[in-house]
């Protein structure tokens, strides 16, 4: 039953990231956007639900499954790799230590949030 | 919008998930722990995307399902993140500098060992 809830939130997550990507792609020039706002939002997302926290049917649905396919650590990497690699030395530095800052800040947030309800 | 697309994406990432989902079912971590699986799993998801990039070109479908599916699927940035906020704050400092790290040095291995085989 666990693996069916992790199975379809992912079916969902993995999709919607690519499509966030391909709406925002270009917006920033070549700053990742797309991954950048997925993550963000993923992280304020499993934050909430683990401070309410939630029964483990939501959690492995929404959390492992939906969270943790929407959000992305490897492509993340790789676009990092990637600006450098093309001289964007100092994009590709903004766009990881933003990534973690206001990740981080996202999921504290949505961590407190949740806790408060 | 291509639906074939979105179902190859689809299909990949939900393979990803259950794997990490199982990784994290037989090591689970305790709690106020260093998370290993989930660092492995980042890290490691790293290293293979960095082999993708280079050994398989961007508009193919198999890009696809391995990069955005699989591989997305795989890792996860919002579970990185919250194991940080629910960690004892020197474990979750420790946690996500040795993630960010593995991850951009994985993903540069990955890339150049994929180089050198190509060659």
């Amino acid at each position: 039953m666990t693996v069916l809830l992790v199975a379809l939130g992912a079916a969902v997550g993995a999709p919607l990231r690519y499509l966030t990507d391909q709406a925002l792609r270009a917006r920033a020039g070549t700053f990742p956007l797309g991954t950048f706002a997925v993550n963000v939002a993923g992280s304020l997302l499993l934050g909430f639900l683990i401070g309410l926290p939630v029964p483990p049917a939501l959690g492995a649905l929404l959390g492992t499954g939906f969270c943790g396919a929407l959000t992305t650590y490897s492509t993340f990497s790789l676009e990092a790799l990637t600006l450098v690699e093309n001289g964007e030395r100092v994009r590709a530095l903004t766009y990881v230590l933003a990534s973690l800052t206001v990740g981080l800040g996202a999921a504290s947030l949505g961590h407190l949030a949740g806790s408060a309800l | 919008m291509n639906l074939r697309t979105l179902t190859v994406i689809a299909a990949g990432g939900v393979l990803g998930a259950l794997t990490r989902y199982g990784l994290n079912t037989v090591w689970p971590h305790p709690e106020g722990g260093f998370p290993w699986a989930t660092w492995l799993i980042n890290v490691s998801g790293c290293l293979v995307i960095g082999g993708v990039s280079v050994l398989v070109p961007t508009p193919r479908r198999l890009r696809l399902f391995l990069g955005t599916g699989f591989l997305g699927g795989y890792t996860t940035f919002s579970t990185a993140m919250t194991d940080v906020v629910v960690s004892p704050t020197v474990i979750g400092f420790a946690y996500l500098f040795a993630t960010v790290a593995g991850a951009l040095l994985a993903v540069w291995t990955g890339s150049s060992l994929a180089r050198r085989v190509r060659r």
